[in-house]
């Protein structure tokens, strides 16, 4: 393929608003920092620069209106990008994503599309807190109207990108910090319809289905070469939009393997690992489930600050390896 | 408009201190050079990498909270923000249990599990500082009206920075605070800047206390770097919500020294913040000022000074090493704070 770059999740990031920029003058960004490179890693260095300070805006400290005029923006004709430096922060904008954003198409038959794409970003560790540190993907799938993107690779952190802004419907699209040294290869930018984009085997295995999505998916993968040493084969599922969500891939996996762990960078109670067991349950059929379902989540906790507990509260790749490991062992 | 009161060459001279008490204004001397010097310790503790977590240090900037907590009581309840150590400090917390705090340390403010941005010290009037901008803002407004309800003198205090008047959530406390007659004393403390945003690209116009006028509830506008203005301006509005007159706004024009977060003083990173501002900046620097004033009268000397800073800085030595042996939380208490009965649900 002709010259095939290396870049890492951040970037690839920003080359999605850039091709999408470049492309569509309907699109344009706002949200706090990105003029900086503080808030948002290198995921939008210098895009002001080149595209404008119209149409990259730094904006004060006020999600939700600025939530709200993007939702606006895209009934008049505008593609926009609201930009959440932390998906806490965004907490203020649910007014307008879960009663606007999310129902406007519904609610008026139809003739309504709020072509908006939300980004928040998960932004954890480092000793920040409760108020620092969630990752509340699960929550917006829970509302009918989002759809809900989570890219795990670096060619996703920039397809996935186009093809939520290019969606007519409203995405609340995440990406992870954690991933931002994710490095990888970019192709030339496609673009993808998003309706059609669902759930991905990442890897073939005969043993055991590992369930994931966004950094968790990377989480999955690395636990499962450790698996493989052990002689336990690992299908890795990479849910990619988590909603809608389509459970097809994970339901033919498990009904293959007959084992299943999900892992999750969110709560465990009403959390997204929730919804996969509940779709194995209802779908797979119990003579051919060989152990019960495990989940790796974070405990039912908010997140603590001291470093001590910090190191226990988040999942490693240790947890996913031994929760796979005992679950291969079971039955 | 701030007028000259944003002008950072402006207000350098010494501070007027004719007619007042010498003792009073070494206290407050005092109070701002404790935290000062603790913040210039977290400064450096971060830098070497000691503390793991973000600071939002709050030096430059010290008057503030040293004026406004002269006529606050331990029952009054004040509320902070990402940047509150000083408006803990100026209440009177203990800085070793602030250190064990931001160490993540059990015998911490909130017992390790906060850390800098998530303070708590009650027993002197301390209602929680947390870093979600504006978050505190109607927590204040209801502890007020609780105060209303119990029939108390309490009042409330409310910290919050220039961006935070970004908030929605913000105008709609100042309105609910009116119409509620909640005796809450708005503080906003307008350093000109929301992180690297200087307040021209977010705001159109450079004073805060416009917000006060639309919501009828009486304002003052001071240099947040004289400590005694803003005790003055503070201790009328205090006294009026004391007193059943209803909420306060006070808007204090200052400047921080550092940047956003941690030690850096980041000159080349905030749109419009420029090395030769901050260097005027620093010559406006509320302790100096203070401490001219009362070396002009002889009610203070270069020696008082220095002896001043040795037994702070030894206290401070003193505080931090106690707080990095300190024990850590317990792996139990992940899960035993979630809810009230400890050991969760
Ligand atoms: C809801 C929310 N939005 C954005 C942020 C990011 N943030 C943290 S502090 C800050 C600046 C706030 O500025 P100001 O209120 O003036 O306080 P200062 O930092 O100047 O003390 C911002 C934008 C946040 N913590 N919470
Ligand atoms: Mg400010």
């Amino acid at each position: 393929m002709p010259h095939m770059k290396e870049y890492d999740y951040g970037s690839a990031i920003r080359a999605g608003f850039d091709y999408l920029l470049s492309e569509y003058p309907e699109v344009f960004v706002m949200g706090q920092g990105l003029w900086s490179p503080w808030y948002v890693g290198n995921s939008m260095t210098d895009l002001d620069k080149i595209y404008g300070t119209d149409r990259v805006i730094d904006t004060p400290v006020s999600e939700l209106a600025c939530t709200g005029a993007g939702v606006g923006a895209s009934l008049a004709g505008m593609r926009p990008v609201v930009v959440h430096p932390r998906i806490d922060f965004m907490l203020y904008a649910l007014d307008a994503i879960v009663n606007q954003a999310a129902k406007w198409s519904h609610m008026f038959g139809g003739q309504a599309h709020p072509r908006v794409t939300v980004r928040g970003i998960i932004n954890r560790g480092g000793e920040q807190g409760a108020q620092h540190s969630q990752a509340l993907h699960s929550w917006f799938a829970h509302i009918p109207g989002l759809r809900v993107v989570m890219p795990a690779t670096v060619a996703d952190a920039r397809d996935l990108l186009i093809a939520s802004v290019l969606c007519d419907d409203p995405v609340v699209f995440i990406d992870d910090r954690w991933l931002y040294d994710l490095k990888g290869e970019l192709p030339a930018p496609k673009e993808l319809d998003l309706r059609a984009q669902g759930p991905v085997v990442v890897r073939e295995g005969v043993d055991i289905t590992l369930v994931a999505s966004g950094y968790s998916t990377q989480l999955a993968l690395e636990a499962s070469e450790v698996l493989l040493e052990e002689g336990i084969s690992c299908e890795v599922l990479d849910l990619r939009v988590i909603a809608p969500l389509d459970p097809a891939k994970v339901i033919r996996s498990v009904s293959k393997t007959g084992r299943l762990v999900a892992i999750d960078g969110g709560w465990r109670t009403c959390g997204l690992s929730s919804e996969i067991l509940a779709q194995v349950v209802e779908h797979v059929p119990p003579n051919s489930m060989k152990a019960n379902c495990v989940r790796v989540t974070l405990p039912d906790a908010p997140a603590p600050t001291s470093r001590v507990l910090e190191g226990l509260y988040y999942s490693s790749i240790e947890d996913v390896v031994a929760a796979a490991r005992s679950c291969a062992r079971n039955g | 408009m701030l007028g000259d009161l944003k002008d950072p060459g402006a207000y350098q001279a010494p501070l007027e201190i004719s007619g007042r008490d010498p003792g009073l204004l070494v206290d407050l001397l005092r109070t701002m050079m404790l935290s000062r010097m603790v913040e210039e310790h977290l400064a450096d503790q971060r830098r070497e990498g000691t503390i793991g977590g973000p600071v939002h240090l709050g030096i430059g900037q010290e008057a503030i909270a040293a004026g406004v907590s002269q006529f606050l009581r331990s029952s009054d309840r004040v509320f902070g923000a990402h940047r509150s150590h000083y408006h803990a400090l100026a209440l009177g917390t203990d800085f070793k249990a602030l250190f064990a705090e931001i160490l993540g340390k059990e015998t911490g403010l909130s017992k390790g599990m906060g850390g800098s941005m998530h303070l708590w010290d009650e027993p002197r009037g301390f209602y929680g500082s947390v870093p979600i901008v504006g978050g505190t803002v109607p927590l204040a407004v209801g502890a007020a009206l609780a105060a209303k309800l119990q029939a108390s003198d309490a009042i409330s205090v409310s910290y919050l920075g220039d961006g935070a008047c970004e908030e929605g959530v913000v105008h709609e406390s100042l309105n609910l605070a009116r119409v509620l007659d909640a005796p809450t004393v708005f503080v906003v403390e307008n350093n000109l800047f929301s992180s690297h945003m200087h307040i021209s690209l977010r705001q159109p116009s450079d004073s805060t206390a416009r917000f006060a006028v639309a919501h009828e509830i009486p304002f003052e506008v001071v240099d947040g770097n004289d400590v005694l203005a803003v005790a003055d301006a503070a201790g009328r509005l205090i006294e009026q919500a004391r007193s059943g007159g209803g909420p306060g706004f006070l808007e204090a024009v200052t400047y921080r020294w550092l940047g956003h977060v941690d030690w850096r003083a980041d000159i080349d990173v905030g749109v419009a913040r420029s090395e030769s501002d901050l260097k005027q900046w620093r010559l406006r620097d509320p302790i100096a000022r203070l401490r001219a004033a009362l070396e002009a009268v002889g009610q203070w000397s270069p020696e008082e000074d220095k002896e001043l800073e040795r037994e702070l800085s030894e206290s401070i030595e003193e505080a931090w090493s106690q707080a990095m042996d300190d024990p850590w939380p317990s792996d139990e208490a992940l899960l035993k704070y979630v809810y009230s009965s400890e050991g969760g649900a």
